[in-house]
């Protein structure tokens, strides 16, 4: 008897995401039919939208002579080691910072003014400093991942409750064992929910990079095409790097699930 | 002639703010003989939680000194085991690797240390659920699990912060029963803090009841041997039990 009401009720979930992800597709198909019709009508400017189409082609094309995978690949590599860097760079400032009480206050105003610092304002600076490449792009994705990331991990630091560090304490434990034991497991999920956010901000930062350095990546192919005035080009590095940032924050969120399933 | 295991000699400790210095507690002294189970009961802001702070070498005190063995606590030691209000276990370990803490602080963790926290944890029946994770239990079986990290590392000295106040009253009185059983099986000297005039009574060998501002002894009893000989859940039955509630419940009115 339970069973059956146990397996009709997941009969029906499983019905209900199907018809959920049913809609999400037809959604998706007739966004993109309607795109077709309305630039073919001109009802909206082709030289500006394209069509998806001709955006299918160029794609085609650009993936037969290899024109498109070297971009793909430096800005993905960019942007991972952005975001992967950020975190780990901001967890260990944080950690510093949670270390020494002295330091945290020394740098509190400075941590501020850079946290609501445009820090895309530096573009140039970087250039400059770090040369027209790979060194200033990072450094442009770092610029952005950091601060917001050293500052979300020390508040969770802080906040981690007193009592647990009373538990390490009462058994003679040192500074290293609070870090170790009480710190830094309870931010776990802390941290992989910044690697969340940094996904975002990595990919902000990278591509705002390569429009700066204007070298190779997506970024300079959108920049590129919207200079020769190619917007079927600019249309289809925008959908690749909506692809390609859905499945980086699919597979974080993945990571995160997997992290935590034995604490649910 | 019994052996004084723990010494409060003349404890003063005052709290330094920016805005003032208050003091917790004035002129503490007191003698704690091995084996002995003691509970400290007074009104809130008594200092209670000071002076099991300062036993557990967490709090140096302002003036005075405290000796364990003879010798002077300044930082805590391995003699001492600390249970809190809650149970404060790790979410992120299992029972089994929660019990470990303790003894990996102390770099402790060997064969014959694993094998007596697996004992102890069978021992206080939660042997089937020494791989899960403490979400998965209970409020009593946390506590019971707490009681195990605690115990494991061989403390002489137990300092209980109001461990039972969390739980619902049902698992409070078994929970007594076992701390009390296992305490008096492994020898220990306790010291408990607690708001439960009858857990005080049916637990304890002597009971100290404190003033407020500045926190200070204000009287002692000594628990009839008739009582301290049942457990605590009997205990409640004993004769004379509820004289000395009425006894403590009086003078703890007189603060108000």
């Amino acid at each position: 008897m339970n069973n059956e009401i146990h397996q009709a009720f997941i009969k029906q979930k499983r019905k209900q995401k199907i018809y959920v992800f049913l809609v999400q597709i037809s959604l998706l198909l007739s966004l993109f039919i309607a795109w077709e019709v309305a630039a073919y009508k001109r009802w909206i400017n082709p030289l500006i939208f394209s069509f998806p189409s001709k955006i299918w082609e160029l794609f085609v094309t650009k993936l037969a002579d290899n024109s498109l995978l070297p971009h793909i690949s430096i800005t993905l590599s960019e942007t991972v080691l952005g975001f992967l860097l950020g975190t780990l760079l901001g967890t260990i400032i944080a950690t510093i910072l949670w270390w020494s009480p002295f330091l945290n206050r020394v740098f509190e105003p400075y941590l501020i003014v850079l946290n609501s610092m445009p820090k895309i304002a530096l573009g140039p600076l970087f250039i400059v400093s770090l040369g027209p490449g790979f060194i200033s792009i990072m450094a442009m994705a770092l610029m952005i991942t950091v601060i917001i990331t050293t500052i979300v991990v020390y508040t969770n630091f802080k906040e981690v409750n007193e009592n647990y560090i009373k538990v390490i304490q009462t058994f003679g434990g040192r500074k290293i064992d609070i870090y170790t034991k009480v710190i830094l497991p309870s931010s776990v999920p802390t941290i992989v929910s910044t690697l969340k956010v940094n996904v975002g901000l990595a990919w902000v930062g990278v591509i705002v990079g390569e429009f700066l350095v204007a070298k190779q990546g997506l970024g300079y192919l959108i920049i590129y095409g919207f200079q020769v005035f190619n917007f079927t080009l600019v249309m289809l590095s925008i959908l690749i790097i909506a692809c390609i940032a859905t499945l980086m924050y699919q597979g974080v969120y993945r990571f995160e699930q997997w992290l935590i399933k034995d604490r649910m | 002639m019994e052996h004084i295991k723990i010494h409060l000699e003349n404890i003063t400790h005052v709290y330094v703010t920016k805005t003032h210095a208050h003091t917790a507690i004035e002129n503490v002294n007191l003698e704690i003989t091995t084996g002995e189970f003691i509970s400290i009961v007074g009104p809130s802001g008594c200092g209670k939680s000071t002076i099991l702070s300062c036993i557990a070498g967490l709090l140096n005190p302002t003036f005075g000194k405290i000796l364990i063995d003879d010798i002077p606590i300044t930082k805590p030691s391995s003699k001492v085991g600390y249970m809190l209000q809650s149970d404060y276990l790790f979410e992120w370990r299992t029972i089994y690797k929660n019990t470990c803490i303790g003894l990996e602080i102390m770099k402790q963790l060997n064969e014959q240390t694993m094998l007596r926290a697996k004992q102890l944890l069978g021992e206080l029946g939660l042997g089937d659920y020494k791989d899960t994770y403490p979400v998965q239990l209970s409020g009593g079986m946390r506590q019971r699990a707490a009681l195990v990290r605690t115990l494991v590392t061989e403390p002489d000295v137990l300092l209980l912060d109001e461990p039972f106040s969390a739980l619902d009253y049902q698992n409070k009185l078994k929970l007594e029963d076992l701390v009390s059983m296992t305490l008096k099986k492994h020898q220990k000297t306790a010291v408990l803090v607690t708001h439960d005039i009858a857990e005080a009574i049916a637990m304890s060998d002597r009971i100290i009841i404190m003033d407020s501002n500045p926190g200070r002894i204000k009287e002692i009893i000594i628990i009839p041997q008739a009582i301290r000989d049942k457990l605590p859940f009997d205990a409640r039955e004993a004769e004379g039990f509820y004289d000395i509630f009425h006894k403590i419940w009086k003078e703890l009115d007189v603060n108000e």
